[in-house]
């Protein structure tokens, strides 16, 4: 008989369900990853005990690690499950949903906060306008590497995953928007947020809310200098609060 | 007049850049998305964007890149928006760079520019090997900022079922399916933007996202607006194979001097550094010493179709060919193409900078879609106050980006979508924003029977699709018709393919009335939502091959050996400019060409008398049919191409 590779999945047929545990058993095929034994799972919705069940439900696009969107916990990691190939990984191979945002039905979340708190740091230049102004401000290569590596975050979650202060009792804003926060702040032109922002990280679910675990930093898949940019904002938050109080 | 909105569908490139101008214009957008708008197929696109700012001083100029453009795409585009488009993208790459995106510099801080296909200019501004993602998480924050004022509202987590239309069939809003709770609503919105992307999923894997099943677009035409030159579909002449998507390796790996080549003997099982070099075969550059590797894609596709199946000399013997960035440095390959670079190793194991990457031509974007209007001026520009530009043949439905079909022609050249994304989306506001001042009343005042009927229709369809109990699996059905269209209607285009083709997908749309819908819950069930997109995928992919099969000739990305005009290798274009012109001032002199040359010309000639026409698909009556349409080519006369 061909190899089989064993599936264990977490389900939750709705928000407010109760999860439970499914086993499944997909043909083995060379160079599969997660997403692809899902796939397959879909065209064979049957389970490892032969009844047929619905598919199960998680969400994915690029499947080239620059969405964001199919990240889940497997094998205890958080990551993206298009590029976990199954050739690397232990059987059964576990995969369950995130556990700091809301369950919308299997391994499918909710993750809006991390868009709302993009939102609350003022992730954006200020332009006047979007007619023709000419070019922006000139900008050395150096200034460039650093603001491009923050600006690849894909609001994938896996930092606020591996976080152990980010949870779904409080309103920590997580790593991604202060990284996010601090790109801004470098920008020559979105700069002109800057108090704005400062004055966010300032209060209750900022800046001092973070234990520095340095969990989210380890949990990227784009190796974004996440701990480099809180101690660069936290520098400059201590600076602003200051003058804040002396300018009162 | 009371409260108007635009809806725009879509959160891409397109949707956002129509999104922000048109709020910037003070109109409200409610724009709704199948998912984050941030996790649009956008992203994906790797290599940059392409304008005219002549870095290096190379005397690149916008009308150099709209020659390039047009000649690109096999002169099947309409010129004026080719002009107008090459003519604002270096104002597009400006305003780029203002809203933050991170591009590549050079020493001095000015914008760096690398070399891309179809073009000898540097005209290709990018951010690492990761521009689409750096583009749309511009446009993104800045849609996000008037989401804040209250001039934007998303609804994400939603999906285009259809347009409303009222009794004299002008758009008034549009259907949409809450993809969690199942609710299906009418949104009022006085005018509605499709800027939904391609189409790869009718070939199943592709290097397209999982989202782009061209679903909302071929609604359209089954409600009756025209989609365009659906035949001409682009195969990237390179990507990496794989289980579940093929993933593009950008174009700008060859822009920065990486170099196709396969063993010169066929089945050397050597690893690829141990092949030496006088026996490795570059047959791009041999064959094209100008254009190289950068030969445009249709072109590149087609090579490494010839010399993996017809020479026999693919990799391993497979349809696989060598992409080799070995003799550059880590740190210049960090830099500027990190991003695809790290894909490659994530998902091959295999370190590019160190061994040479396996590629394979795979489908990569849609040159058809739905047919869309412009307006131009007396000097060949577009008159960006016309409400005319980006309609649909339906009134108050746009299309833009990949969704429409009129930029890229026969072929697109690399970079050219990122532009043609954000041009159209800017450049549409004000139209849109003149069509809402002049409708005769605002679609919330409109009574709400218009918009119940279609509520009703659009659930007793999905109704019906959730309590079908039959025996086919849609997910597997949609890798027959898949298998279909890539083993048939792909590179190499033959009549009697096309036309079994055509009976395959008869037989699979027969069989979708017999399917099962495999999820039968009411909460997030993807489903049923798939099950209707596969009957539209199953509808696009019968027009597209329906013009593949009416299309007899060899034009940009659709080949038919059958019909290829041979040009003579030592043929000079410019020699049928001279060619025309004799033939408009009184008679071609035949005695001054070569009598091969002759012929040749009077081929191609006739070829376009024929030929050089916009196929249009229309569906009427449950019946598709596909006819053709003229086009503009007033301002660079069509003329044959060659790169080498």
């Amino acid at each position: 008989m061909s190899r089989m590779l064993k599936f264990k999945i977490k389900r939750q047929d709705s928000k407010d369900a109760a999860p439970y545990w499914e086993d499944f058993t997909v043909p083995y095929k060379s160079n599969s990853n997660v997403i692809s034994c899902l796939m397959d799972i879909q065209a064979n919705p049957v389970n490892s005990k032969g009844e047929k069940v619905s598919p199960v439900v998680w969400d994915c696009s690029c499947l080239e690690e620059v969405c964001g969107s199919c990240t889940m916990v497997i094998n205890g990691q958080v990551r993206q499950s298009c590029s976990a190939l199954v050739d690397k990984l232990e059987e059964p191979i576990r995969l369950e949903p995130m556990t700091k945002f809301p369950v919308v039905r299997d391994l499918a979340v909710d993750r809006s906060r991390m868009f709302d708190a993009l939102k609350k740091v003022q992730a954006w230049v200020p332009a006047d306008g979007y007619h023709d102004l000419g070019p922006g401000e000139r900008i050395s290569p150096e200034h460039q590497h650093v603001a491009y590596k923050l600006s690849e975050c894909m609001t994938c979650g896996c930092c606020v995953e591996a976080c152990p202060q980010y949870s779904k009792n409080n309103d920590f804003l997580g790593a991604a928007a202060m990284n996010q926060a601090r790109l801004f702040i470098m920008h020559p032109t979105g700069k002109n947020l800057r108090n704005e922002r400062l004055n966010v990280l300032m209060q209750k679910g900022g800046i001092s809310d973070c234990g520095n675990a340095q969990n989210c930093v380890e949990a990227c898949p784009k190796s974004i200098p996440l701990t480099e940019s809180i101690a660069d904002l936290g520098k400059q938050v201590s600076k602003q609060f200051w003058n804040n109080l002396f300018s009162s | 007049m009371a409260d108007q909105r635009v809806i725009v569908i879509g959160g891409g490139l397109a949707g956002l850049a129509a999104t922000m101008k048109i709020a910037e214009l003070g109109t409200k957008v409610l724009l709704i998305s199948f998912q984050p708008v941030k996790r649009s197929h956008s992203v994906c696109a790797q290599g940059g964007i392409n304008g005219a700012v002549n870095i290096k001083g190379e005397g690149d100029s916008p009308e150099i890149h709209f020659y390039d453009t047009v000649k690109g795409g096999d002169f099947l585009a309409n010129q004026p928006l080719c002009k107008d488009m090459c003519y604002h993208a270096p104002f597009v790459i400006y305003l780029l760079d203002r809203l933050g995106v991170p591009f590549n510099r050079t020493p001095e801080g000015n914008l760096d520019f690398r070399r891309f296909g179809g073009t000898l200019h540097h005209r290709t501004a990018f951010a690492g090997a990761t521009t689409g993602q750096q583009l749309l998480y511009a446009l993104d924050e800045q849609v996000r900022r008037f989401e804040t004022q209250g001039l934007v509202e998303k609804m994400e987590w939603h999906e285009y079922l259809g347009a409303v239309l009222d009794s004299e069939g002008r758009c008034v809003g549009a259907t949409i399916n809450n993809l969690r709770t199942g609710e299906i609503r009418a949104e009022r919105g006085d005018a509605v933007i499709l800027a939904t992307g391609g189409p790869g999923l009718v070939y199943g894997r592709s290097t397209n996202s999982m989202v782009c099943t061209g679903t909302a677009t071929t609604s359209a035409y089954l409600q009756g607006a025209k989609y365009g030159n659906a035949e001409f579909i682009q195969i990237h002449p390179s990507a990496i194979p794989g289980r579940d998507k093929l993933r593009l390796m950008s174009e700008s790996a060859r822009g920065e001097g990486g170099r196709v080549w396969v063993p010169k003997n066929p089945g050397d099982e050597r690893k690829p550094r141990d092949v030496p070099e006088d026996e490795r075969f570059y047959f791009l550059e041999e064959k094209y010493p100008r254009f190289g590797n950068l030969v445009p894609r249709d072109v590149g596709a087609r090579e490494i179709y010839d010399i993996c199946i017809n020479q026999k000399l693919g990799v391993h013997g497979e349809m696989k060919v060598y992409l080799d960035l070995t003799h550059k440095s880590r740190e210049f390959l960090d830099d500027r193409l990190g991003g695809i670079l790290e894909i490659y190793e994530k998902f091959t194991g295999v370190d590019p900078r160190e061994e040479p990457m396996e590629i394979f031509p795979a489908v990569h974007y849609s040159m058809g879609g739905i047919w869309t209007d412009y307006e131009s001026t007396d000097d060949g520009f577009i008159n960006h106050q016309s409400p005319r530009n980006q309609m649909t043949s339906i009134p108050g439905l746009y299309a833009a980006g990949e969704a429409d079909y009129q930029y890229h022609g026969a072929n697109r050249l690399g970079a050219n979508s990122l532009l043609s994304c954000i041009y159209t989306g800017l450049m549409m506001g004000p139209g849109v924003n003149n069509y809402l001042k002049n409708l005769p009343e605002a679609a919330s005042q409109l009574p709400s029977s218009v918009f119940e009927n279609d509520e009703k229709r659009w659930k007793e369809r999905f109704s019906d699709i959730s309590s079908m109990k039959g025996s086919e699996n849609p997910y597997a059905l949609h890798s027959e018709l898949a298998e279909a269209m890539i083993s048939n209607v792909l590179i190499v285009r033959e009549n009697d393919k096309l036309q079994s083709t055509l009976d395959v997908i008869e037989d699979i749309e027969s069989r979708w009335k017999d399917i099962e819908c495999v999820d039968t819950q009411d909460w997030s069930n993807p489903v049923p939502s798939f099950v209707n997109q596969l009957w539209n995928m199953i509808q696009l992919s019968k027009i597209i091959t329906m013009g593949a099969l009416k299309r007899d000739e060899f034009r940009g990305s659709h080949y038919k050996p059958e019909f290829d005009l041979n040009q003579p290798d030592d043929f000079d274009p410019a020699d049928y400019l001279e060619y025309e012109e004799q033939k408009a001032n009184g008679g071609v002199h035949k005695d001054q060409f070569a009598p091969s040359h002759v012929d040749y010309m009077e081929r191609f000639e006739k070829n376009n008398e024929d030929w050089l026409k916009s196929s249009i698909a229309t569906y009427n009556n449950g019946k598709p049919a596909v006819d053709f349409e003229s086009v503009d080519t007033s301002l660079i006369a069509p003329r044959p191409r060659k790169y080498d």
